[in-house]
């Protein structure tokens, strides 16, 4: 059962995809109480998947190597450490919520809508466990065009464009992608005589330097796209402020968590040398994302393409976090990528419901709301706050850890990046002023009524998972840890080999100079056995 | 014995007329007919040389042939039924909606 | 037997929980007794660590109680920890002392108001953060009370969300401490990469050996912890946000604006004085602030006629010279100045809260007068508020703005120059205290008929704790006398452990006239004789002559409307740092983002699209035609291998 338990959790909204297909068209309750059904078990399956888990193991659990295209070495290979744990729970948990938040606003090709998003279940928990570049590649596209339906189908009013520039954008780095990852199993063949396309053993293999950073190149190219980085960030706006609630729910929690899980899982451990090259480029560009998405979203006139420029700098962080290459660092993003998808996700919910009632998200429209709807205004309030990292939630742990590993890798990133934190209070607080406060002047927003217990039971999951992660984030912390530190392990050897102090960040190219036989990465790395 | 060269000249002839027929022809019917032709011609090219290298694969392609120009006129004409009932006419030409 | 101090914020928390959970759920009385039994019970809990603490040895006051692990990664060990020792002994029991007080005077002055479980929730969860500051054991903890004072100083700043001033008070206040957060967090993050560290305890004790005394490094990091203080406690250039909180509830004024948040700067340096006496730069730099921030505010208190803007220039001011006793290494006298300031500015602050509430919220000085006949109780306390911030001898005040200013002078990192500036700034606090005095108590009536008819003493609720703050604003500078007369300072003996180490050598000036006690005395009485000129002089202006005071504007108009409108620092501010950055942003998002990269990607679009419109035209949509090309291919092709 143990090894089969991550294809059970992957697959089981399949069934709800087949009883959906079964259910008659007109019967739009029994198609939503499926899906809402199937989420449910899911979740609750991660949530054993999590309490399985051995959190002082190092490497892989759950794994299973199941031979698939023997020709071409591609296994069925799945298995998980703390990260794509953490990240499956959370994939989970926020399917139920998207779904329950779909239950009213979502009127038309009901049936179509909730296969869309257990199929994009099943993409998302894939990629999470795949540890085979090719099922990685191929969760990785169905995760694609569900989401280009979810935009495209039930979206606003320039859905059509929103959708093609979503698609058109991530394509375009998953083709490089496609390309690179035939180039390492080719590459593998030359060097063990055998087709592989296995994560972990393609890790183990020099490449050298030259085609290390054409390959980075690739894939960092791919999941940059995704994450979004600085600047590749503009479809995300657009795809955020057209997608229904939902889809922005699982846009922001989990599609741009794809990006940084692809560094930490690809990118890095695969071509270490290439890593510690591109690490200055990539921080310049994290810092860009978060100074300019901040003060970006200050000035957005919609609240949705306020969070997603928010999104933008909040991401900013996470990356910055994976390249400071260090425990703290590294930590916190992977914290922080959860945390981006509590608040976030949160957000756009709670964005979602104010939409339902006065079909605008125009902060122009909106003010006073706290006096006919106390109890939003105030779940409203707990996330604005987490969103801004205060102490306390869960956004302040991971930004803290962020930041205090970037001071320490090195020094002028990290006063940069803090400057993030007073502009995030800048926008929020000042968008939480616009919308809430204030005396009502559009006479539309006296007769709206407060949250019914179906949104409070959306949202409350989420406050709790802010408050928990905010004051004990330790069981997340200890669960990440192992899985970071052979990450670490690994990047330090190499810059070790190359003469470089562990810990430290000063790149000056002196890695330019030399020639690919040189840096040939001999096989020490092998951390993953 | 006739040699195989007679048999592929046929084969040929009547594939060029097949094929004029179809380039010329605005009748879907006619069309259609023109098309049975060259698949004919073609399974005549088949049995000659079968029966001249003596290999039987060519007995089975053409029965292959033979099932898949059954199938194809069924559907075809099913079609055309379709869209003489649509349109009123069968002239090929009109036929045009699925352009630019 | 320490596992009782997580108590003390234990109780407000759950305070806040109830009233904030079951909002709307309880009646009045229930709300007002949650909210002031639990800063009860946090009191007498802090009474009891404090009493534990006087029967321990001098050397040994402290205790402890960790409760859990809270960020550990690597070797970053957090833990969630609290610690009383000598000094957070002082602070715990004033933040619940005087809070208690506060809460008690708030259930009568906001007895009418439709959001009374709200502001009691909010309340509670400030008494909760402040105790959180001031009892963490390490950086990070008292990082979560700072930021969480923050919080509650935005909430109650914002309290009436329906007045637009009030929300935007209570934004900048929010943004401006985030200011000052960012070098807070800066600052400890150097912190930490040099000590592997946040615990106080262990920074303290490896900072000697992490940091080269006086080196550029510990100078950055106390520079910008000052930074983090200059937020906290509004002091240049970041106090801007103090004088507009006065937006809030006046009891919220007393409480956080006054008694306890605002000092937590002060306190936080104290806290770490032994990393900031490793950096003499930074002291200089704090000293000097901290007397430009006192001269500079009371310069503006002397021309404002809000009630409550006159106390926050005054608060800005009196936290000025806790600045200048940090700067100038006398971190005791700091501390004991912000304990009697907490009392009488308290008082002053409730003192006006009740002249608010009686004059139906009219808080312009202009349409006061003559109050004193019917607020006798709140004009007696008042005054003596008003005498002890003046420094009038035996009261409070005088002792611990006596100590700073002789420490000012005296002290190895003072100068006569701090001496002069505080003692000139204590004649203008004299001037502009009963300036308000005499403006809103005595003189002629100048409210209209329909206020003065609504006149009334405040209720019980409100006056009791004015007497009891007006006791300790009289007798609190007691535990604190100077050695001149011949006493022992128990204050300074009481914290010396804490602070142990860093009472700084006298310097020769001092020193060389008979061993200094002859010119503390001699000093002394310079400042007293000032600060009763002044009291002179503000009877003169607006009392008994009050032609003068308008003669004196009219000739100094340019001066006078410069001090009303504060010197333009918001002004200045907005125009230099507020718009460029929206101007910026604006840009950055319509030319960047939808000129530039969008830009790219639409030509790129359009591009394509232009050249498939060029090649739909081959799709005729007639099956004759492909068949027809179709064929010439299939020819052309055979054709060409023919030919080969």
């Amino acid at each position: 059962m143990e090894s089969q338990i991550l294809t059970l959790v992957t697959f089981f909204p399949l069934v709800g995809i087949v009883l959906i297909m079964l259910a008659p068209k007109d019967r739009p309750d029994t198609v939503k109480g499926v899906a809402l059904l199937v989420s449910f078990v899911t979740m609750l399956l991660s949530f054993w998947l999590y309490s399985m888990f051995d959190k002082v193991a190092n490497g892989m659990q759950f794994e299973l190597n199941v031979p698939w295209i023997t020709s071409f070495g591609i296994n069925y290979h799945v298995g998980i450490d703390g990260i794509s744990l953490l990240m499956i729970v959370l994939t989970a948990i926020l399917t139920v919520l998207s779904i329950l938040a779909s239950w009213n606003s979502i009127t038309e090709r009901v049936k179509g809508y909730f296969i869309s998003m257990l199929l994009l279940q099943i993409g998302m928990i894939g990629v999470f466990c795949a540890l085979d570049l090719f099922m990685f590649y191929i969760f990785w596209e169905v995760m694609l065009i569900p989401m280009y339906f979810i935009i495209g189908i039930w979206g606003g009013a320039r859905r059509v464009y929103a959708a093609i520039k979503f698609v058109l954008f991530t394509m375009f780095g998953s083709l490089l992608m496609l390309v690179a990852i035939l180039y390492v199993v080719s590459a593998y063949h030359g060097f063990a005589n055998e087709y592989s396309f296995d994560i972990l053993k393609l890790a183990t293999m020099p490449i050298a330097y030259k085609p290390q950073l054409l390959l980075f190149g690739a894939f960092a190219l791919a999941f940059a796209i995704k994450v979004p980085l600085f600047p590749f960030h503009t479809w995300l706006p657009d795809a955020h402020v057209e997608a229904p609630t939902a889809g922005s729910v699982i846009l922001a929690g989990v599609l741009l968590k794809m990006g940084t899980y692809g560094f930490l899982r690809i990118c890095i451990p695969m071509f270490p040398q290439a890593t510690i090259t591109y690490l200055p480029y990539i921080c310049v560009l994290a810092l860009i994302a978060i100074i300019y998405g901040a003060l970006v979203a200050m000035v957005q006139r919609d609240v949705k393409s306020l969070v997603a420029f928010s999104s933008v700098s909040h991401m900013g962080f996470v990356m910055l976090g994976i390249f400071a290459l260090n425990l703290q660092g590294v930590e916190g993003a992977v914290l922080q990528m959860i945390n981006h998808g509590v608040s976030t996700g949160a957000l756009f919910l709670l964005v979602g419901m104010i939409y339902e009632r006065r079909h605008t998200r125009l902060i122009s429209e909106l003010g006073g709301i706290v006096k006919v709807m106390p109890v939003f205004a105030t779940l409203f309030m707990i996330v604005t706050l987490s969103s801004i990292g205060l102490p306390l939630t869960n956004g302040f742990v991971g930004e803290f850890l962020i930041l205090i590993g970037t001071f320490k890798a090195n020094m002028t990133y990290g006063v940069i990046a803090t400057s993030g934190v007073i502009l995030s209070a800048c926008y929020m607080l000042w968008m939480y002023q616009r919308v809430i406060f204030g005396k009502i002047t559009n006479p539309e927003n006296e007769k709206l009524i407060d949250l019914d217990w179906r949104e409070k039971g959306i949202l409350i999951p989420l406050v709790v998972l802010i408050f928990w992660i905010g004051i004990y984030p330790k069981p997340f912390l200890d669960r990440i840890e192992p899985a970071v530190r052979s990450l670490l392990t690994q990047t330090n050897m190499v810059r070790e080999d190359i003469g470089e102090p562990a810990f430290t960040v000063e790149t000056d190219g002196s890695l330019s100079g030399m020639t690919a036989e040189d840096v040939n990465l001999n096989s020490k790395g092998e951390v993953h056995e | 014995m006739v040699p195989i060269s007679a048999y592929l000249i046929v084969a040929v002839v009547l594939f060029g007329i097949g094929t004029m027929g179809v380039l010329i022809s605005r009748n879907i019917i006619v069309l259609f007919m023109c098309v049975e032709l060259m698949l004919n011609a073609a399974n005549l090219a088949l049995i000659a040389f079968s029966r001249s290298l003596n290999i039987m694969d060519g007995h089975a392609f053409v029965f292959l042939v033979l099932t898949v120009a059954a199938a194809e006129a069924a559907v075809g004409l099913a079609m055309v039924i379709t869209i003489y009932n649509n349109r009123e006419s069968i002239n090929i030409d009109r036929f045009n909606i699925l352009k630019w | 037997m320490s596992d009782y101090l997580i108590l003390i914020p234990l109780f407000p928390l759950i305070g806040f929980l109830l009233n904030g959970l079951l909002i709307g759920r309880l009646s009045r009385p229930v709300v007002s007794t949650i909210a002031c039994a639990s800063v009860f019970a946090s009191f007498v809990t802090a009474l009891l660590s404090f009493i534990e603490l006087t029967n321990m040895p001098a050397s040994a006051r402290l205790i402890e109680q960790t409760l859990f692990a809270w960020i550990p990664v690597g070797e970053l060990n957090i833990e969630f920890g609290l610690l009383v020792d000598p000094l957070s002994a002082i602070m715990i029991l004033v933040v619940t002392g005087v809070g208690f007080l506060i809460h008690v005077y708030s259930t009568g002055y906001m007895s009418h108001d439709k959001g009374f479980g709200r502001y009691f929730a909010y309340l509670n969860l400030f008494t909760f953060s402040m105790l959180t500051l001031v009892l963490a054991d390490n950086f990070l903890l008292m990082f979560v009370g700072w930021e969480g004072v923050g919080l509650c100083s935005y909430l109650l700043i914002g309290f009436w969300f329906e007045r637009k001033s009030a929300t935007d008070a209570g934004k900048k206040a929010f943004i401006v401490n985030r200011i000052g957060d960012f070098g807070f967090l800066i600052g400890m993050f150097i912190i930490f990469w040099q000590v592997q560290s946040l615990d106080f305890a262990e920074v303290m004790a490896r900072a000697p050996h992490a940091f080269i005394a006086g080196g550029t490094l510990v100078t950055t990091a106390c520079l910008l912890l000052f930074v983090g203080a200059t937020g906290k406690s509004a002091q240049i250039p970041l106090f801007v946000w103090l004088p507009d909180a006065m937006e809030g509830p006046t009891p919220v004024s007393a409480l956080i604006h006054a008694a306890t948040m605002v000092t937590a700067g002060v306190y936080m340096i104290a806290r770490t004085s032994t990393l900031f006496m490793m950096a003499p730069d930074a002291l200089m730099v704090i000293a000097i602030i901290g007397a430009a921030t006192a001269f500079f505010a009371a310069t503006i208190g002397l021309a404002q006629n809000d009630i409550k803007r006159v106390l926050a220039y005054s608060t800005v001011s009196q936290l000025g010279y806790m600045f200048l006793a940090c700067g100038v290494a006398a971190f005791s006298a700091g501390v004991f100045h912000l304990m009697t300031h907490a009392f009488f500015k308290a008082l002053l602050f409730l003192g006006s809260g009740s002249v608010i509430h009686a004059m139906s919220d009219e808080q312009d000085m202009t349409k006061m007068g003559g109050l004193k006949k019917y607020l006798p109780i709140t004009y007696w306390t008042f005054l003596l508020a008003t005498l002890a911030i003046s420094g009038i001898p035996f009261f409070s005040g005088f002792f611990s703005k006596d100590e700073i200013l002789w420490k000012s002078y005296s002290s190895l990192y003072g100068h006569p120059i701090f001496w002069v500036i505080g003692v000139v700034t204590a004649g203008m606090t004299a001037f502009y205290m009963f300036r308000l005095v005499y403006m809103t108590f005595h003189g002629k009536e100048r409210m209209d008929d329909k206020t003065r008819k609504k006149i009334h003493e405040s209720p019980r609720s409100m006056t009791v704790p004015l007497m009891i703050l007006a006791v300790l604003s009289v007798v609190g500078g007691y535990v604190g006398m100077p050695h001149i007369f011949g006493v022992t300072n128990y204050f300074e003996e009481w914290l010396s452990p804490v602070l142990a180490g860093h009472e700084p050598p006298t310097h020769a000036l001092a020193s060389t006239s008979g061993g200094g006690a002859g010119t503390e005395m001699l000093l002394m009485a310079l400042s007293v004789l000032l600060v009763l000129i002044a009291i002179y002089t503000a009877r003169l202006f607006y009392n008994k002559k009050p032609e003068l005071a308008t003669a004196l504007r009219g000739k100094l108009t340019g001066v006078h409307k410069t001090l009303q409108n504060k010197y333009y620092i918001d002004e200045i501010y907005t125009a230099v740092v507020v718009h460029p950055l929206i101007i910026v942003s604006i840009g950055l998002w319509k030319v960047v983002d939808v000129i530039f990269i969008d830009g790219f990607i639409n030509t790129l679009a359009l591009l394509y699209d232009g050249i498939s419109q060029l090649f739909r035209h081959a799709q005729t949509g007639r099956v004759r035609s492909y068949v027809t090309v179709f064929v010439i291919g299939v020819v052309g092709i055979l054709g060409w291998l023919v030919m080969r």
